[in-house]
């Protein structure tokens, strides 16, 4: 997302609640789902194949939202998608920030060559299309969880790189950067002291937008089969299944979705948020 | 001779406030005749051009009060009817020759777009009035300026255009905005003659703001001298010059540098006038309060 | 100018040998034994030997990049192991299909982006802007891949008003001598089949242009606020101009270059947002082509695919700078 498009900096604590809410709630869920899930998410009962959602006319009691065309809990299903989710979002979120903010650290602040071959190597990067990056990527080292986080950081780190490069240059020229390397800081101190926490808010914000964006990563790898083993749950793999059977269940398509979205959407607005409010610029 | 400007009980306020930034204000200018309107900066002149012309900033509003054009009360007119009048009768001379031309358009077009657009000239027309006229602002190459775009063109260049823009359509009145506060002094003297002169063969009515005493008393023939948004004195500049009716239009006077005596110039105005002032403004403002 | 678009073509060149060279390691990466592969079961020691040979798969990884490099180049993408086709032909079969699809979307963006950004500049500072602020937010948020599933859900599946797959009515006889259906059913004036493309199009269209018209939309609107209250623009009023003339008129166009700067790097975005929307629809263009290979582990079909998409982008960063430079006055003279 570019920086002119950020939102304005009015102060709207509602969405900094109402997101963190939503984030809370799907963390939670994703690291207690074996224990609050009412059902074993891989069980199939041919029996009970495509109960529709509680407030529709024969639903069961034990299944909330309904079951899919294999019998398997809804509900339970989406509970343990999250944990893959939440797990592809911190790992590949916090890696990929890394990676990329040490280089765009590195490319904005010692300029030169250094500059120059993580620049060029960006825009060799930025010459594929991601998905299509992802699915080769995946296609290429195997499938798997970890294959999925893998791609994610190999493809999405210039992202960092360049926010982090654009935003370390513009404040190594400020007149305090100046002044300690003046004081007699080491050009590594400088880095670190001066530069690093004034970058940290725009990292924290881009690594929120990361997050979010793994998990669609995620969703879109499951839904062409390419995540993890097909019948371990996962939201894209649902959306996959929900996808076949939407004239006869769409219950099993919308719930992935909106958790999908829901996900995506307070990731975006929850680093929006906190960046207007812990910024010192803006605020 | 019929006034051809005329503003009545003018109130403008802070857009969803009682709070005023033009103060009851009535003024009338005669076909043909050049309105000083005079304050320092913050008092208002400006704001007044532009509510007749109808392009306030968004934050401020008209609450009261009647601006006529040839006897057509603008107010009452329905949107559509008005920007047309005011488009077709009135022109500006704008403070900033810099930012008043659009810089992705050429100058043709941009000299031309009232009359073709507005007026529903043909572009050939069109055309050969705006050449004309900028031969007669003295452009030496018209035929080039036209296809320039405005950074090919100095500052001195630019502002000319727009006093070519502005008669183009041969309007009734014109609003000159301190047309030539940003310019350098030493082509202050040549455009503000051009204006004049312009104005003289045109007959065009003008509203003249400026903050210069100086000035007004070279191009203007009746002068109105504000304060916070209000008309503090209104009169012809003979009497305006010589016999000033209120001590800050006096003291204003006193504060303007002379060329025959540099000792007396440059006296600050007092603060038992700006008392004075601020008594007026009180005074207009309880009444405000009361309607 | 000149100069800067020498500069421009060097570095692309740089670019795409580098595009090359990612692209050619990461197959080679792949674990398996590609001549294997390609020959599938009964193979005897002789014939592998033989095409490893044709590959130079015995000469060094140098030489091995150097003949495939040449190859490329001469527009030899070698042959698709799964559908057993010239890749540069599949390759160019289905990519006027993408175009379409990723043309039609950039419309729809801009249309719907550009709409909200006027409506939000006349009526700015009310509900109406807080609304379009929303709506924009929101829409930003949701990745076409969500917009699409959102669709096919309410339209094909609720409301059923449209269809949900392919390109085209497959019962339809077609007259078409080239792949870009769209354009040659405009220019053969059968406009009953434009209609039915269109049909199908839209939806697909639509999921791809909505993220992409919250940017336009927020980016314009932005941009069209700072130019309002710009004294030319102030002029233009007095001129006696609507509020829409001289939005249109006057500050549109200076607004314009950095909505359009961001267009044109979003495009490249939506067209890699292609290939799962076109998964979704089962649209037959380049991205479901290309997640077939991958699902058939078809390599030479991958490589063939990732190198077009990278050189359409490269083509479309270029473009965007000569528009650039067409758009700014000061920039064609300086």
């Amino acid at each position: 997302m570019d920086e002119a498009l950020r939102t304005s900096p009015r102060a709207t604590p509602w969405r900094l609640w109402l997101s963190g809410g939503w984030l809370t709630l799907f963390f939670g869920v994703a690291l207690l789902a074996p224990w609050i899930a009412p059902h074993d998410p891989l069980y199939q009962d041919l029996f009970l194949q495509r109960l529709p959602p509680f407030w529709i006319d024969g639903a069961e009691t034990g299944h909330p939202l309904g079951t899919d065309s294999l019998g398997r809990d809804v509900a339970s299903r989406l509970m343990h998608g999250a944990s893959v989710a939440a797990t592809v979002a911190l790992i590949a979120g916090l890696a990929t920030c890394l990676l990329g903010s040490v280089l765009g650290l590195l490319a904005g602040f010692y300029r030169g060559w250094v500059d120059q071959v993580i620049s060029r190597i960006v825009d060799i990067w930025m010459s594929f299309p991601p998905v299509l990056f992802a699915i080769l990527l995946v296609a290429v080292i195997g499938t798997g969880l970890t294959s999925v986080i893998v791609a994610i950081i190999v493809i999405d780190w210039t992202r960092f790189t360049r926010v982090v490069r654009a935003e370390t240059m513009a404040q190594a020229r400020m007149d305090y950067t100046e002044a300690a390397h003046v004081a007699g800081m080491s050009r590594f101190a400088t880095l670190m002291r001066e530069i690093l926490p004034n970058v940290a808010p725009v990292i924290l914000s881009v690594l929120t937008l990361q997050m979010g964006i793994a998990i669609v990563v995620e969703a879109i790898l499951s839904f062409v089969n390419l995540s993890v083993s097909t019948d371990d749950p996962t939201w894209g793999g649902m959306i996959a299944e929900g996808r076949v059977s939407i004239h006869q269940a769409w219950w099993v398509l919308i719930f992935p979705m909106i958790a999908l979205f829901l996900t995506v959407l307070s990731f975006t607005q929850f680093g929006d948020a906190l960046r207007n409010r812990f910024d010192p610029v803006l605020r | 001779m019929s006034a051809y400007l005329e503003i009545t009980g003018l109130n403008a306020v802070l857009r969803g406030t009682r709070t005023r930034v033009l103060r009851d204000v009535s003024l009338s200018v005669s076909k043909g005749q050049v309105h000083g309107l005079v304050g320092e900066s913050g008092a208002g002149k400006s704001m007044i051009g532009k509510a007749i012309l109808g392009v306030l900033p968004r934050a401020i509003e008209v609450a009261s009060g009647r601006i006529s054009l040839g006897g057509q009360d603008l107010g009452v007119l329905p949107l559509r009817e008005r920007l047309r009048v005011i488009g077709s009768q009135t022109a500006v001379i704008p403070q900033d020759p810099l930012t008043a031309l659009n810089p992705s358009r050429r100058i043709g077009p941009q000299m031309t777009d009232r009359l073709t657009r507005t007026l529903g000239w043909q572009k050939t027309r069109a055309n050969h009035r705006a050449l004309d006229l900028l031969e007669e602002v003295a452009i030496r190459d018209p035929e080039r300026v036209l296809h320039s775009y405005p950074h090919e063109l100095s500052g001195g260049m630019r502002q000319r255009v727009l006093i070519a823009a502005a008669f183009a359509a041969e309007p009734k009145l014109i609003v000159a905005d301190e047309p030539t506060t940003a310019l350098d002094v030493t082509v202050q003297k040549q455009i503000l003659k051009m204006i004049a002169d312009m104005q003289t063969r045109h007959g065009t009515t003008m509203l003249f703001v400026t903050h210069d005493l100086g000035v007004v008393a070279r191009v203007c023939q009746s002068v109105s001298i504000l304060h916070s948004g209000m008309v503090m004195e209104e009169a012809d500049i003979r009497t305006m010059l010589t016999a000033p009716a209120h001590p800050y239009t006096a003291a204003l006077l006193a504060a303007t540098p002379r060329y025959t005596d540099p000792e007396a110039s440059l006296v600050p105005v007092s603060d038992t006038v700006l008392a004075g002032v601020a008594e007026a403004i009180r005074a207009s403002d309880t009444l405000w309060g009361r309607a | 100018m000149l100069k800067r678009l020498l500069l421009r073509l060097i570095s692309i060149a740089i670019t795409l040998l580098g595009v090359s060279i990612v692209v050619f390691v990461a197959v080679r990466l792949v674990p398996g034994n590609p001549v294997a592969m390609m020959l599938g079961p009964g193979a005897t020691a002789e014939d592998a030997a033989a095409l490893e040979a044709l590959l130079g798969l015995d000469k060094s990884i140098l030489v091995q990049y150097w003949i495939w490099l040449t190859n490329v180049v001469q527009g030899d993408f070698g042959t698709s192991i799964s559908l057993r086709q010239d890749v540069l032909t599949l390759v160019l079969g289905r990519l006027p299909a993408t175009l379409e699809l990723a043309f039609l979307a950039l419309v729809f963006a801009a249309l719907l982006g550009g709409m909200l950004a006027v409506t939000g500049t006349i009526r700015r500072g009310g509900w109406t802007e807080n609304g379009i602020d929303l709506w924009n937010g929101l829409t930003l948020s949701t990745p076409d891949f969500l917009w699409g599933l959102f669709l096919i859900l309410v339209f094909g599946v609720w409301l059923q008003i449209a269809g949900i797959s392919g390109r085209i009515s497959p019962q339809l006889d077609l007259p078409f001598t080239t792949q870009f259906y769209l354009i040659e059913s405009v220019l053969r004036l059968r406009f009953d089949l434009t209609a039915n493309l269109i049909g199908h199009m839209w939806m697909p269209a639509l999921a791809l242009a909505l993220p992409l018209s919250a940017m336009i939309g927020q980016l314009l609107k932005q941009s069209l606020k700072e130019t309002m209250h710009l004294d030319y623009v102030t002029l233009a009023r007095a001129k006696g101009f609507t509020e829409n003339q001289v939005i249109w008129r006057e500050a549109m166009r200076n607004a314009l270059a950095p909505t359009l700067t961001l267009t044109a790097v979003q495009f490249t975005h939506l067209i890699g947002g292609t290939v799962i929307v076109e998964r979704l629809f089962s649209y037959g263009g380049l991205g479901n082509l290309a997640i077939d290979a991958v699902i058939n582990r078809d390599l030479p079909l991958i490589q063939g695919i990732v190198l077009v998409f990278a050189v359409i982008f490269v083509l479309i960063n270029l473009a965007v700078d000569l528009l650039y430079a067409v758009l700014n006055p000061r920039l064609r003279h300086g």
